[in-house]
């Protein structure tokens, strides 16, 4: 992952302007992003931060190509170098997974029942290598699944996504999305759908990750407490517009618009038990 | 078979899912909007057309017959040939002014007599077995939806195994042994008992979302009865999925109808039914096919277009509900 | 695994038996004189007498009731002396009209029944699963709406009148196939198929239609699982994604309601047999319920039973062998 060249260093890993997605109705089109900017530096983390609705899912998805049918997408992302807007579906589908990798928020129904977590691991890795053996694929996978930490991964990796807990199945995930050691890793709400200390987990994991390997890293999510640990670039999002962005530190000791203020308040802190109501209240 | 349980069924499990989560409330506003999207619907109208005329037909049957000049019963030798063994004269089976749709080979019975007559007792049956279902399936839904535990039990156990039954064969060896004194009674009955599971599944699994919804809770609290809260809370919340479910069903209890005639279950003859017409028609199929394509294109028809209006209303109040 | 297994056999021993004692009630108890109904049209006193006496119908309600559910496991003899008639396990009843247990009289029919209920099943799951697929894919283009309407008009047209007119128009006016007659398949392959292809298509057509629809959404539903979105980010072609993703839990509900509707169409094609005139199981009841022939009537629905509750035992343990939620207990 370090064939980064000088001169390509000071240019982002994944640049986005004026991304806009709309979506036809009987009343014109209904813009759900709107006109945004931002950048993932090579080796940088960014945090989309907004309540549902906000737009974050779909800035995501429209980076992946992946938007829901009728879905319109104008502006640029430009992703190492190359204009993804530009791309034929099939030059797209090499991206994707390969190179820039997507976990999910809900990792049950992210993962197919009918197939061993191995066999999804691997699925992936044998359509993106040519030439792999089920067996190489299959030790893959078991060594994705070590490095995030499942244990026992030899027997684990034949195991259906019904047979792990909440915290593991995302780990699966993660494993399936490691496994092809991508550039740029977009984590759509990983930590939603968890229990609090399973969350905190799996935050340190991706943080391990994103330092061992170099990847770049999206989190998108409605908590600013999340992206606090992990980010050090903060988008704030709402109605599909840009409100605010800069250094997390910025963000945080220094926010510019009221709205990232109230989204602020919403943080819980230790000993304010009162924030983490609000929390709760905003998950639902 | 013109009556496979799992039609019924897998109608049933997609119209309870699309109508899973029934809105709280069914404002007038949101009811005209659903009759005015269905007015909109050409095809939808002229299945309605369609059923109407031909209850309309049933229902002044005496008169239709009046005007035609030949009554359901009566025979006419001289509209058949007896040296062709009682096959109508002329052309279509014996069209022509005198009779409208022609004669019966044989007895040269007057088929649009017979139709209209038919209309009577294959509408009559299917409506009131509708009928029967619908209240059977809605009260036992209910019931087992409501108050859970061993009721929800011992209905859902019934309920699983009239749904494991081959209905239509068991409908056959019932009204086979039993006496041929009142059919259409018996026809009703029979359809009815193995109809309402379908419809009453569906009930109980909705019944049992709406009870633990706010409105129902706040009823409950306010000290309103059991009887009260079905009926005037979580009934008028059902009545789409009801309206969905029972026209869907109306098509098969036609069919049913139709289909235990034919195998000479049913009507019992010389009452006329459309299903036993066709019956009738089998042995003279090659040499006088209007016999069985007139009442055939009715029966056809009328099934057509109850299932089509079927299919229609269920996106109607779908797509009603996904907007609301 | 087996604690379930065990349940679901006692479950299916349950309703057997229950059906057993429903369809016993109807044909003993509610009719009006059971002699006279099973000795049929023409009938001496002497027949009814013999009759009575042979079945016991003097005897109280749950010893005839034992005596017919001990005959189903271990046969029995009807009547005692030199008129004693023996009826072998499984014994369904005795047709005092044709002389014959009425077991023998299914077997010599089941195999007409089988050829024409796997044949409709063959081109039923093929037709409709092609057609709800090409649904799926072009869903709200004209070919799915044109589908559409073919759906509606298969599931309403009436087999006997879709039989009739097939027959008046194949046969009678185009001559292009013979009146059907069950040919075995050994004597003439070509005559065969062109002989059983009507009736197939009658009893597949209704079939077809509701398969068509029930594919038709479960594909629609199964591609907006987060699954199949998983799928594309991993970058899978679209072929595996629909393949491996879409079509597998989209199918396997399938399986479900076909067991039961094969099971259910294998003793129950009465009216597609009569209308083509092929002497299988169907035919022989409605020739039963023409001629009043109670224990053949009575016979041929326990068979029926039989069929669809294992039937719907088979579709649970195929179910079982396919969804790994139900296979594989959670284990965390």
């Amino acid at each position: 992952m370090s064939t980064a060249k000088d001169t390509a260093a000071a240019e982002p890993l994944l640049r986005v302007r004026d991304l806009t997605v709309a979506f036809p109705t009987a009343q014109g089109p209904v813009e759900v992003v709107k006109s945004l900017d931002f950048d993932v530096a090579r080796g940088g983390a960014l945090g989309i931060v907004g309540e549902s609705g906000s737009g974050k899912s779909m800035t995501s998805l429209a980076v992946m190509g992946l938007l829901p049918k009728g879905a319109e997408r104008t502006g640029r992302i430009e992703f190492a170098g190359t204009e993804l807007t530009a791309l034929r579906e099939r030059a797209m589908r090499a991206v994707r997974g390969d190179r820039i990798a997507m976990i999910f928020q809900d990792p049950l129904s992210s993962l197919n029942p009918y197939y061993t977590v191995g066999t999804q691991i691997a699925e992936a890795y044998r359509s993106h290598r040519r030439g792999v053996t089920r067996r190489q694929a299959r030790a893959v996978a078991i060594a994705a699944m070590e490095r995030v930490r499942i244990r026992d991964a030899a027997r684990r990796v034949d195991h259906y996504p019904h047979q792990f807990s909440g915290g593991m199945r995302q780990r699966v995930m993660i494993a399936m999305m490691l496994s092809m050691e991508p550039e740029l890793i977009i984590a759509d709400e990983p930590t939603t759908a968890l229990d609090v200390t399973v969350q905190a987990q799996i935050l340190d994991l991706l943080a391990e990750i994103r330092a061992d390997t170099g990847a770049g890293l999206v989190l998108i999510t409605h908590d600013l407490a999340v992206v606090s640990e992990v980010t050090d670039h903060i988008v704030v999002m709402r109605d599909g517009a840009l409100v605010e962005q800069g250094s997390a530190e910025r963000i945080f000791t220094d926010p510019q618009e009221p709205y990232t203020r109230m989204l602020l308040d919403a943080v819980p802190r230790i000993d304010d038990e009162i924030g983490l109501l609000r929390t709760t209240e905003e998950d639902r | 078979m013109t009556f496979t349980p799992t039609d019924l069924e897998v109608e049933g499990a997609a119209g309870g899912e699309t109508a899973g989560h029934p809105a709280p409330s069914s404002p007038p506003a949101q009811r005209r909007r659903l009759v005015r999207a269905f007015l909109r619907d050409r095809t939808a109208v002229a299945c309605a057309v369609y059923i109407l005329l031909i209850i309309l037909m049933a229902l002044t049957a005496p008169l239709l017959v009046k005007i035609s000049g030949w009554g359901p019963y009566e025979f006419d030798q001289s509209a058949v040939d007896p040296n062709l063994g009682g096959l109508p004269l002329g052309w279509g089976g014996g069209m022509g002014a005198e009779h409208w749709f022609g004669v019966e080979p044989g007895n040269g019975r007057d088929i649009f007599a017979r139709i209209v007559y038919g209309a009577r007792v294959s509408m009559t049956i299917a409506l009131a077995a509708t009928v029967l279902t619908s209240v059977l399936g809605v009260v036992f839904g209910l019931v087992a939806g409501y108050f859970g535990g061993r009721v929800d039990m011992l209905i859902s156990r019934v309920m699983e195994f009239l749904m494991a039954f081959p209905a239509l064969i068991f409908m056959i060896a019932v009204l086979s042994a039993l006496p041929a004194d009142n059919r259409q009674f018996l026809l009703v009955v029979v359809i009815s008992v193995f109809g309402w599971p379908y419809l009453a599944r569906i009930v109980r699994g909705q019944t049992m979302s709406l009870k633990e919804r706010e409105f129902v809770e706040s009823a409950r609290a306010s000290g309103a009865s059991s009887l009260q809260i079905i009926f005037k809370e979580i009934l008028p919340n059902l009545a789409s999925t009801i309206i969905v479910m029972t026209t869907l069903a109306v098509p098969g209890y036609v069919g049913t109808e139709a289909g235990l005639s034919f195998l000479g279950v049913g009507v019992v003859p010389p009452t006329p039914s459309w299903g036993q017409m066709i019956a009738s028609s089998v042995p003279w199929y090659a040499v006088d096919p209007a016999y069985f394509i007139i009442p055939g294109t009715f029966l056809f028809l009328l099934v057509l277009s109850f299932t089509v209006l079927g299919d229609r209303i269920k996106k109607i109040v779908e797509s009603g509900e996904g907007r609301a | 695994m087996s604690r379930f297994l065990f349940n679901r056999l006692l479950g299916m021993v349950v309703v057997l038996f229950l059906v057993c004692l429903f369809t016993f009630v109807v044909f003993f108890v509610l009719s009006p004189d059971p002699a006279v109904q099973i000795c049929g049209k023409n009938c001496t006193p002497e027949a009814i007498d013999q009759i009575r006496e042979n079945l016991g119908l003097d005897q109280p309600f749950w010893t005839q009731f034992w005596t017919f559910i001990t005959g189903l496991f271990a046969g029995r003899t009807y009547g005692t002396g030199a008129n004693a008639i023996e009826c072998a396990a499984p014994c369904l009843g005795y047709s005092f009209q044709t002389s014959q247990p009425v077991a023998d009289m299914i077997v010599q029919r089941l195999p007409v029944s089988a050829t024409i209920a796997i044949g409709a099943a063959v081109l039923w799951l093929l037709a409709g699963v092609a057609g709800g697929l090409v649904s799926a894919v072009r869903e709200g283009k004209f070919a799915d709406r044109f589908i559409a309407g073919l759906t509606l008009t298969g599931m309403s047209v009436p087999n006997y009148v879709l039989a009739l007119a097939l027959q008046f128009l194949l046969v009678v006016t185009l001559g292009w196939l013979p009146f059907p007659q069950a040919v075995p398949f050994g004597d003439d392959p070509v005559q065969w198929f062109a002989n059983f292809l009507m009736p197939w298509i009658v009893l597949a057509i209704g079939a077809a239609a509701v398969y068509t629809r029930l594919t038709r959404a479960n594909v629609i539903e199964s591609l907006q699982e987060n699954y199949v979105r998983t799928a594309r980010a991993k970058g899978l072609s679209p072929g595996l994604v629909w393949r491996r993703h879409a079509l597998r839990p989209a199918l396997t509900p399938i399986v479900t309601i076909f067991g039961m509707d094969f099971a259910n169409l294998l003793g129950g094609a009465l009216i597609t047999e009569t209308v083509f005139g092929l002497n299988g199981i169907g035919k022989l009841a409605a020739d039963s319920i023409t001629k009043n022939d109670q224990p053949v009537i009575m016979g041929v629905t326990l068979l029926a039973a039989f069929l669809v509750v294992v039937g719907a035992m088979v579709v649970d343990l195929l179910y079982t062998a396919i969804d790994p939620r139900v296979r594989v207990g959670s284990a965390k």
